[in-house]
């Protein structure tokens, strides 16, 4: 199991080949990206992602060990970028190893779940006209979590 | 007690972290404390529904005691992935 919390951007193909070959006994392997996307309005320069160092990681971890503990995974990475990023950058990756596939997807949806209204990022829209706002939590994203 | 601010608490109050001397029994008394402070601290705490604390770097609640507690962060509803 492997956490990074990174300014830097990740090689998306040597990340997922590397997670791949160190796994053994695993037939499923899945990955998920989060890019940045344009704002709702369109118009988007930036987005900034504030963080809590030393808090990130441990929350991180503790959702990675779950979700290993959970769908006996053989193997979980989850790598996130903060600081500033353009449209269309990568902030995020998950990848799930497991027997059987639906372990794979399933725990992979977990931890986007959990990382997304459990672990401390923040988002801020910087938009091209100099605006900015913060991204504003969902509904949606906290009933995700009753499902598990 | 370290007390730290991420986010929009950040800046409405205006500053990353603060060393605070308090005798505070819980969370909920710490707001009351920092918010008769000043008026960005009134600003900020404002509305308590809006935001989330956590205690040496767990989430918790605003009931919550704070002995034996060293570090408090405030911050919004978190939006990570």
């Amino acid at each position: 199991m492997r956490i990074s919390v990174q300014e830097a951007p990740f090689e998306l193909g040597a990340e997922s080949d590397a997670f791949a070959e160190g796994v053994e006994n695993a037939g499923a392997v899945v990955t998920f990206t989060g890019v940045v996307r344009d704002a709702d309005q369109g118009g988007l320069q930036a987005m900034e992602i504030e963080h809590y160092p030393g808090m990130t990681e441990k929350a991180l971890t503790e959702i990675a060990q779950e979700a290993m503990k959970r769908w006996s995974l053989a193997d979980a990475l989850v790598i996130h970028r903060h600081g500033r990023l353009a449209a269309g950058e990568r902030i995020m990756m998950v990848a799930t190893a497991a027997r059987h596939r639906k372990d794979a997807f399933e725990a992979a949806e977990y931890l986007m779940d959990y990382l997304k209204s459990r672990a401390p990022f923040w988002k801020k829209e910087i938009l091209e006209g100099g605006g900015t706002g913060w991204v504003e939590a969902k509904d949606a994203d906290e009933d995700a979590l009753k499902r598990w | 007690m370290d007390v730290l601010y991420f986010a929009w608490v950040r800046e409405r109050i205006g500053l990353p972290r603060e060393r605070v001397e308090t005798t505070a029994a819980t969370v909920a008394d710490l707001v009351e404390e920092l918010r008769g402070r000043e008026d960005r601290y009134a600003a900020a705490f404002a509305d308590l529904s809006a935001l989330r604390v956590a205690l040496d770097q767990e989430l918790s609640e605003f009931d919550a005691p704070l002995d034996g507690v060293r570090e408090v962060a405030f911050f919004p509803p978190m939006t990570g992935g």
